[in-house]
């Protein structure tokens, strides 16, 4: 039977196919929607992870007792699970143990356009690369049974352009993975000194028997045509590739580390001239310069960004599709209207405060009207940033700036630097964007939401008493009372010592937050509710209106409106 | 039987759910399809842009710029952003609905005007009309038809795959109000 499904949601099919028991994951575009298909399948167990290290060691676990698992994150999200991952490919797993890692090449988003396929290198944990739905639901089983074969974690590696196709995929029946006994075995799974010199060296065996299987493995195979022109392409570049250059020779590699040597080789030698066609990093060219072939890539097509069957043609055919500069006006993704970090942004701007940033909805707050953002790195980054800069310039500086983490991401990795923070006795403020959701991603419920992944209740953790426990002054109050929240963070600005502000209002996304729209009478015309950079307040020459398709009611604007025009419905 | 069609409009106006009654469709017809979504970030009020390509056998899931046979435009402004990719003969259906963009709210860029030779329709009327301001995206599919070979029965089949039951009727008027529509003024 076939089906049209997201390329997600065909991996979360894959593992139930697979017979996987558990998906634990921390939600990041595009990765998001598999462990949330896969809560479909009563067989599954799946839990939203406080963040992707943490995740990968649960799913890690799962697989030293015996039980197939899985963990689907974002390409940044790997660099948080890194330092597990480059151990447990020493230890090497019991029942197989697959990471799905979905690199975003254009950076739709994301911070950055690392290629994964570099970590998994430096790991030593072999790539599979699908290149449309159909074959991203049947490699997940392919990377289940290499895992147990080679005793190795397997990278799937992904695009935002796979994640996010949507096409035919061929329904199978789950084939039950019998449980794995465990056995105590600390010469394999404890990674003191000792111990990991032997697994060393094991892991550079599994890599050369790898490396020689993967010349027979069925996911690689030569599609061999005209000779004029041969082309190695892994992952969704290898579909523009068929689109672009029907008749070329292919080498397609399902497997894209380690590389089939021997199979390039064969390839090499079948055509006149040899291209890799691979999005961002040069990780196969890179290899087969170093056998000595060679072959052109990079130079063509650039590290940046995503390809295209356009600049496919543009490579090979010479045919470049002549756009005319276009002068419209750009739609940059904005906080929605009703949003409470909205309100937040705008007392931080009216404080005039120096922000430091973290990763969430709230990062919009640094584009323009509201401008409010100076600096955002990662997950987690914008308490130690904010200590940095108390350190660097002293508590006359940090008495004008603030930290700002959603509650999420204070989860994620936001507790650590507030522990250094109290351990320095810092002079810092850290505004906690609790809008009791992981918005971004498509509200994914959290530890402090109360909710598991399906919706059940389960412990909430307490962001309050976590900071004030770790010795935070801790105050919460409603960032929409837009006075009361002005007058609480210039207090605690003054503070001599770590204060933690929780902002606390719901995502206007959420069920229930939508107010009849406001409306405005005898508008002066001052644009002082456009500072605001609400998308449902439109200017106009007479004054502005209300979009009341758009307007959530939250009534930010009529609070702000000095001359009380814009109302809310029965005020 | 080959469509590239490409569906834009600003996140929320639903254009996953109509590229998903267009890949049904062409599922029914056996036809092969590929869709290509935007999620995340993007979603957010910005430019959405969904492709859909159906034929005999789709390797790429996007399409290139020059060789869209259809633009299905949920907004004016979108609607001009995703002409490059319409081919010499292509079709833009668009919806006359214009939604500021922040740009535009905060003086940095000016809202284009209306171009007179588009295919413009006042979807989100209609939507009202058929009873849910919610189903301009329908009405556009409507429009859309009228250039389509797909029979009204395997229309309706697919909108009762894709589209929950309490939903079904109102965008089944909003579906027809906007095939009539295009009928009339254009007299298909």
């Amino acid at each position: 039977m076939k089906e049209l499904m997201l390329g997600n949601e065909a991996i979360a099919r894959g593992a139930y196919e697979a017979g996987v028991k558990h998906v634990i994951s921390y939600p990041g575009t595009p990765s998001t929607e598999i462990t949330e298909f896969a809560t479909q399948y009563k067989e599954i167990f799946c839990q939203w992870s406080v963040n992707e290290k943490v995740s990968f060691e649960t799913a890690f676990g799962a697989s030293l007792m015996g039980d197939r698992a899985m963990t689907c994150l974002k390409h940044v999200g790997l660099n948080v699970a890194a330092d597990s991952l480059f151990t447990a490919a020493y230890t090497g797993v019991n029942a197989g143990l697959v990471i799905v890692c979905a690199d975003d090449p254009g950076m739709y988003s994301s911070q950055n356009e690392q290629d994964s396929r570099q970590i998994a290198r430096a790991a030593h944990v072999p790539v599979l690369e699908p290149s449309d739905a159909n074959e991203a639901k049947d490699m997940v089983l392919k990377a289940f049974e290499i895992s147990e074969e080679y005793d190795t974690p397997v990278m799937l590696r992904i695009t935002t352009r796979l994640a996010h196709q949507r096409s035919l995929v061929e329904l199978y029946d789950r084939q039950e993975a019998p449980v794995k006994e465990y056995t105590k075995n600390p010469a394999k799974y404890v990674m003191m000194p000792g111990m990991a010199r032997k697994r060393h060296v094991v892991v550079e065996d599994r890599e050369r028997r790898l490396s020689e299987a993967v010349n027979t493995s069925s996911l690689n195979r030569m599609e061999i045509k005209d000779s004029d022109i041969g082309i190695i392409a892994a992952g969704a570049v290898y579909e523009y590739v068929k689109e672009v250059m029907p008749n070329a020779s292919v080498l397609k590699l399902g497997i894209s580390y380690p590389i089939p040597r021997d199979l390039i080789k064969e390839f090499a030698s079948k055509v006149k001239k040899l291209y890799v066609i691979e999005e961002l990093e040069p990780v196969i060219e890179t290899e087969i310069l170093a056998m000595g072939i060679e072959v052109t890539g990079k130079c063509l097509t650039g590290l940046q960004g995503e390809l295209s069957p356009e600049k496919l043609s543009e490579i090979f055919k010479g045919e470049k599709q002549e756009v005319t500069a276009s002068n419209l006006p750009m739609r940059p993704p904005v906080l929605c209207p009703g949003c409470p970090h909205r309100a937040s942004f705008n007392a931080m701007k009216k404080l005039k405060l120096t922000v430091f940033g973290d990763i969430g909805c709230y990062t919009l707050g640094t584009l323009a009207p509201l401008s409010s953002m100076d600096a955002s790195l990662c997950m987690g980054a914008s308490i130690g940033m904010l200590l940095g800069a108390y350190l660097a310039k002293g508590s006359e500086f940090s008495k004008k700036a603030v930290a700002v983490i959603g509650d999420s991401t204070f989860l994620h990795s936001g507790i650590q630097p507030l522990v250094s923070a109290v351990s320095l006795n810092a002079a810092i403020t850290v505004v906690i964007l609790d809008n009791r959701i992981t918005a971004m991603t498509g509200h994914q419920p959290n530890p402090s939401t109360g909710k598991d992944i399906y919706g059940n209740d389960i412990q909430e953790v307490d962001i309050e008493k976590v900071c004030s426990s770790i010795g935070a002054r801790v105050n919460a109050v409603n960032p929409m009372e837009v006075d009361s929240f002005i007058s609480l963070l210039k207090e605690e600005l003054e503070y001599d010592g770590v204060s933690v502000i929780v902002a606390k209002y719901p995502c206007a996304l959420l069920p229930g937050q939508r107010k009849p729209a406001l409306s405005v009478e005898n508008c002066r015309n001052c644009k002082l509710c456009l500072s605001i950079g609400c998308p449902a307040i439109l200017p106009g020459e007479n004054g502005v209106t209300v979009d009341s398709t758009l307007c959530n009611g939250c009534g930010l604007c009529a609070k702000i409106c000095p001359f009380g025009s814009i109302k809310m419905e029965g005020k | 039987m080959k469509y590239d069609m490409i569906l834009s409009g600003v996140g929320g106006q639903g254009t996953l759910l109509a590229a998903k009654i267009l890949a049904s469709l062409a599922v029914q017809s056996g036809l092969d399809v590929k869709l290509s979504e935007i999620h995340g970030m993007a979603q957010r009020g910005g430019s959405v842009i969904t492709h859909v390509r159906m034929g005999k056998n789709v390797h790429a899931p996007v399409i290139s710029l020059g060789s869209a046979d259809f633009v299905l435009a949920f907004e004016w402004l979108e609607a001009l952003r995703a002409t490059p990719y319409l081919k010499e003969d292509g079709v833009l259906i668009a919806s006359n609905q214009k939604i500021m963009p922040i740009t535009v709210i905060t003086g940095s860029g000016e809202y284009p005007s209306y171009d007179n030779n588009a295919l413009l329709i006042d979807a989100l009327e209609l939507a009202k009309k058929a009873g849910n301001a919610r189903c301009a995206n329908t009405v556009m599919l409507g429009a859309l038809s009228c250039y389509l070979p797909f029979s009204e029965e395997a229309w309706a089949k697919s909108f009762k795959e894709c589209i929950k039951p309490q939903f079904l009727d109102v965008n089944t008027r909003a579906y027809e109000l906007g095939r009539q529509y295009m009928k009339e003024t254009q007299s298909l």
